[in-house]
C-alpha cells in the first residue's frame, strides 16, 4: 500500500503548478495510470481527502483515466490487449512481446479558479 | 470565479526519482557498487545476503542497509555478526523504501571505506517496485514455494529489474513449479534478464552468482 505516498505525490505536484498559475483553488485532478501500474483508485481517494486538507487543493476531485496495457507481439507483429493478466500473443502465442503502453502513471492536468481582478 | 485546465504532465515519482539520482551520484563518486534487493517475505533475502557477504568478506568491504517496517533489529544483527556495518531503517509502517530512506541510510554509513552497498528493501512485491532508489542495479530474489505465476501477478517489479536470483531451488522436486511457465512469463516483460538459480540452503549455484557480482564491483572501483 504505496497509496498514501502517491497521494502525497499527487498533492505535491499539483500544489506546486496550481501556486505558479496564480490559483487560488483546486477544482480538479486527472490523472493517467496505466493498467500495468500497480495503483488502487480507491486507495488512493481514501488518503486524498487527508493529504489535501489545510491545502490549495483540498477539496479538489480526483479523476482517474486508466490506460489499458497494449502489447505487440515481437514476433508476428499483432498489437493486442490483455483482459487483466499479462498473456501471450493470442495469434501465434509467441512469449516474444514488447509492452508498448500501460505503464503510463502521471498527473495530466489539473482546473483551477482565479480570484477575478476586479475593475475599479 | 472562472475554471481554467492547467496542463501538467509530471510523473507521480518524479520527486522520488531525482533524489535517487543523487543517491546514484553519492555513491558513484564513492566508487561503491550498490544492490536493491526485493522480495516477497520469506523468499530469502536475509540468507541470499549473508551467503554473498561471507564470499566476498575476504576481498571487499561491504555495508548493507536493511529497510523493515517495524523497530526490529535482527536481520541488521545478523549482518554485523558477519563483520560488516549494518543500518537499519525503519520505514514505519510504509511498505517500500524510498530514496529518501536510502539517502539517510547512505549517511550512516562510511560509504568512503566501501566497495558495496546492500540495500535489503521491505518485503514485497508491489510498492518497492514504484520506488528508485538509484542503487546500480534492482534485484529480486524469487523463490520456488511462491509459485511460478508471479511475473504474470506481479509485472510491475519484473519490468525494472537488472538481475534475477530463482532461490530455493532445492525445493524443486518437492512442490509444483512449471519452471517454463514461470521464465516465459519473466521473458515477456523483461527479455534477457540476467537470472541465477541458487538455494542459499544447499549454496548450489550461488558463487556463479558471486563471481558476476566481483566483476561488477571491481568494474564500479575502476569508477
Amino acid at each position: 500500500m504505496h497509496e498514501l505516498s502517491v497521494a502525497e505525490s499527487i498533492l505535491n505536484i499539483s500544489c506546486d503548478y496550481a501556486t505558479r498559475s496564480g490559483a487560488s483553488r483546486v477544482t480538479a485532478i486527472d490523472l493517467v495510470i496505466g493498467q500495468l501500474s500497480s495503483i488502487v483508485d480507491d486507495s488512493v481517494m481514501f488518503y486524498w481527502d487527508f493529504v489535501a486538507e489545510n491545502s490549495i487543493c483540498e477539496g479538489a476531485q480526483l479523476r482517474f483515466t486508466r490506460t489499458p496495457a497494449r502489447l505487440q507481439c515481437l514476433d508476428c507483429e499483432l498489437e493486442y490487449t490483455i483482459p487483466d493478466q499479462l498473456s501471450p500473443c493470442p495469434r501465434c502465442s509467441s512469449f516474444h512481446v514488447r509492452i508498448v503502453a500501460g505503464e503510463e502513471f502521471y498527473v495530466d492536468s489539473i482546473e483551477i479558479e482565479k480570484e477575478e481582478l476586479k475593475t475599479p | 470565479m472562472s475554471a481554467i485546465r492547467v496542463p501538467v504532465v509530471e510523473k507521480i515519482f518524479n520527486a522520488n526519482d531525482r533524489i535517487a539520482n543523487e543517491n546514484q551520484s553519492l555513491m558513484a563518486q564513492n566508487n561503491v557498487y550498490s544492490i536493491n534487493i526485493m522480495a516477497s517475505p520469506g523468499a530469502g533475502k536475509t540468507s541470499f545476503i549473508l551467503q554473498t557477504i561471507h564470499r566476498l568478506a575476504g576481498e571487499f568491504k561491504i555495508g548493507v542497509i536493511e529497510g523493515d517496517t517495524a523497530p526490529v533489529t535482527i536481520d541488521a544483527d545478523k549482518v554485523t555478526a558477519a563483520g560488516m556495518p549494518a543500518v537499519q531503517i525503519n520505514t514505519g509502517g510504509e511498505c517500500h523504501l524510498d530514496a529518501v530512506m536510502l539517502s539517510e541510510g547512505l549517511s550512516q554509513l562510511p560509504l568512503g571505506e566501501l566497495d558495496l552497498v546492500i540495500v535489503e528493501n521491505v518485503g514485497n512485491l508491489i510498492c518497492p517496485a514504484a520506488f528508485a532508489l538509484g542503487t546500480n542495479i534492482n534485484l529480486l530474489i524469487a523463490s520456488i514455494p511462491e509459485g511460478d505465476d508471479k511475473p504474470y501477478k506481479y509485472p510491475n517489479i519484473y519490468r525494472g529489474l537488472d538481475v534475477l536470483i530463482i532461490n530455493k531451488t532445492d525445493l524443486l522436486p518437492y512442490v509444483t513449479f512449471d519452471m517454463d511457465y514461470f521464465t516465459r512469463g519473466v521473458e515477456m516483460l523483461n527479455p534477457g534478464l540476467k537470472t541465477f538459480a541458487l538455494s542459499c540452503r544447499t549454496e548450489e549455484g550461488i558463487q556463479p552468482w558471486v563471481d558476476w557480482l566481483k566483476l561488477q564491483i571491481l568494474s564500479a572501483k575502476q569508477g
